[in-house]
């Protein structure tokens, strides 16, 4: 095991590149993922070490090569696909929701379902409506997935790897607007754990904060902020969405009493409600104010970069959110 | 075959059956139209619930196809698959608990009539979406490939599903990788309630194929050697490498959609013609002619089937229902 910097984009790398090396039943198909590397070079190196067998480029056609996969893994493979875009997971909703996340189940838990499907999404690339989608709700409510959200090179690692070696279908959803970003990974590790729920990234007493994916960078800023006023917020990343533990959350609150949940999704629907409804279940006598949920307006992405920019909960959102309910 | 619609023949050497084999061929439709029959009978005693879709009229294509294959071979099939499960083996006593929502059902009453489930015979799914399979035998079928083991996969669907995009996709796949699949298409001219000249600008779905540079055959789904004949070449070019084969069986649902489906929208002489070419008769007056097989034999291969088919909903209905005190976080999640 070796610890080294390295971007979210070549954690990626590193992971899908071990588990290959370690199982030969794995193997990744997508859009130009081959000798391209693909769009995001988010599978560079891997078609020169594992050939074309393994690292396959198929057409533009979602629901048949997502839909091969189910019939990969039920015949002893373990597939990797990747969606280039997470706003694409529509164009196979129905291989997902109702055969890869079903089969087991239907068939009296007789077969595994050991399939990652790797989908690339989020905003703050100027990418507009149909390209700039995290797609984290979109199959929270079907049983039979996990779904995990990496917010660093070292979670893009280990989730990547533990989806591999998971006997269940795993939906990683990484962002785009991450893909470059750097921190420290231990790679080499033979056997990470799935994450089970969320994780504390910053501990404090005022407020809990919690977020996902790119918005887990913004609610730490935010909470850099709220330090310089003398305001000490917890800052937890969700991790998993599927299944969604709050226990960690519950207890957060009962200690800071206050609850801040950001999003990058639209308003209605999102996952933060689910938190939210959660903990008021859970911790309602320790809330000192109402749950505040910070997410995108209820309308699709805009293209122009002033409105985009406009759109994604900022550090000064989060942080004035935070003291309006102080 | 419908009119206008010529049987196309595969430049492929045939593979002969012997007699006892054409024999057990009609056995082997025999037994699934025996069962089908008391399903319908189960349903209306109130032991099949919800919906059941029965494949009276399609047993030559189960039968056909399931005779060219190896017990190491891939099937995908459709929520009309009680046929081809029979026809590769699944137990009738499971099929049937599987039907009434039995704990001894093949899939512990979890999937139903539209999602018999065998994985150990190479049954690897039934399709409740219509054209969901498609992709599904292409991945069976890239994994095949990849093993290296001369292995195929079969994948049943129905006219309908040639309308719907994961078909597309499906064969485009199957070809530019030249995957050991048979895509076996029972066309019964019917999606649902809708004749297929309401839906499709042609009758003869290999034209399909031909849109992917794919070999396709067109058959008699009515004539179980011709279905055989069909697939056992298509099956050993799939085995050295030769890539995927489109096989369009022109058959007929001799009853409706579903169970509540009285198929009222149908022509009475379409019908007509149709059950006058019920697979069974025709394969019985080949099998007669031919000297293989007297009446009273067939006669006592019925009565048997039916009796056998009676026996297993029998013992599959005094079967415990399945239960709610079970396990059913380990059956989502492993």
């Amino acid at each position: 095991m070796t610890t080294r910097e390295m971007t979210y984009r070549e954690a990626i790398v590193a992971a899908l590149q071990e588990e290959m090396r370690h199982d030969s039943r794995t193997l990744i198909m997508g859009e130009d993922i081959g000798e391209s590397g693909g769009p995001f070079k988010t599978c560079q190196g891997l078609y020169e070490e594992f050939g074309a067998a393994r690292v396959r480029d198929t057409p533009i056609a979602e629901t048949g090569f997502v839909g091969a996969a189910l019939g990969l893994a039920l015949t002893g493979y373990r597939p990797i696909v990747e969606i280039m875009f997470a706003d694409f997971l529509g164009v196979c909703f129905d291989q997902i929701v109702n055969g890869i996340a079903k089969h087991r189940f239907m068939s009296g838990g007789k077969v595994d379902i050991p399939i990652v499907i790797r989908a690339i999404g989020g905003a703050g690339l100027r990418f507009a409506a149909q390209h700039s989608q995290t797609a984290e709700s979109w199959m929270m409510s079907v049983p039979g997935l996990k779904i995990v959200c990496p917010s660093s090179p070292a979670e893009a690692y280990g989730m990547l790897k533990a989806a591999i070696r998971d006997n269940n279908p795993v939906l990683v959803l990484e962002h785009k607007a991450l893909l470059s970003m750097k921190g420290p990974v231990e790679t080499g590790v033979d056997d990470v754990e799935m994450p089970t729920g969320p994780k504390i990234l910053r501990g404090g007493a005022d407020a809990t904060i919690v977020a996902s994916l790119a918005m887990v960078g913004k609610a730490l800023a935010a909470a850099d902020q709220l330090r310089a006023e003398g305001i000490e917020a917890e800052v937890i990343d969700i991790r998993t969405l599927r299944p969604l533990n709050v226990d960690l959350i519950c207890d957060s609150v009962r200690r800071t009493n206050i609850l801040v949940v950001v999003e990058e999704q639209a308003r209605t629907g999102g996952w933060s409600s689910n938190v939210v409804a959660d903990v008021v279940s859970e911790a309602f006598d320790y809330l000192d104010a109402p749950p505040a949920r910070i997410t995108l307006p209820d309308h699709p992405m805009p293209y122009s970069p002033a409105l985009e920019d406009a759109m994604i909960p900022s550090p000064e959102t989060i942080a004035a959110t935070v003291k309006s309910l102080l | 075959m419908a009119p206008g619609s010529k049987a196309t023949k595969s430049n492929e050497t045939p593979i002969p059956l012997t007699s006892a084999e054409r024999v057990e061929l009609y056995r082997t439709m025999v037994e699934i139209r025996e069962f089908e029959e008391q399903v319908q009978r189960s349903y209306l005693e109130g032991l099949v619930h919800g919906t059941t879709h029965l494949c009276n009229g399609h047993e030559a294509v189960s039968a056909g196809v399931a005779k060219a294959l190896r017990p190491d071979d891939y099937l995908s099939y459709t929520y009309r698959g009680h046929g081809h499960c029979l026809a590769r083996g699944m137990d009738a006593e499971a099929a049937f608990a599987e039907l009434f929502g039995r704990e001894t059902g093949v899939c512990g009453g979890l999937g139903g009539s539209m999602h018999l489930t065998d994985i150990d015979k190479g049954l690897i799914g039934a399709f409740g979406i219509v054209g969901a399979g498609l992709p599904v035998a292409v991945g069976a079928a890239l994994s095949a490939q990849l093993a290296g083991k001369e292995q195929v996969c079969v994948c049943f669907f129905g006219d309908g599903a040639t309308n719907i995009g994961a078909f597309h996709e499906a064969m485009n796949l199957a070809q530019v990788w030249k995957l050991p699949v048979i895509f076996v298409c029972e066309n019964n001219l019917y999606g649902e309630f809708t004749r297929i000249d309401h839906t499709t600008p042609y009758e003869d779905l290999v034209i399909r194929a031909r849109g992917y540079a794919m070999e396709a055959v067109l058959v008699d789904g009515n004539d179980v050697e011709a279905v055989y004949a069909a697939t056992a070449p298509a099956v050993a070019r799939a085995r050295g490498g030769g890539g995927p084969t489109f096989i369009e069986c022109k058959t007929y649902r001799h009853r409706g959609h579903s169970r509540t489906d009285p198929a009222k929208y149908r022509d009475p002489a379409e019908v007509e013609a149709w059950l006058k070419r019920d697979p069974l008769l025709l394969h019985r007056k080949v099998l007669a002619d031919d000297g293989l097989l007297g009446d009273q034999e067939a006669e006592a291969m019925i009565s048997e089937a039916r009796a056998a088919a009676k026996a297993a909903a029998d013992r599959a209905a005094a079967a415990s229902w399945a239960s709610a005190d079970q396990d059913f976080m380990a059956k989502t999640y492993v």
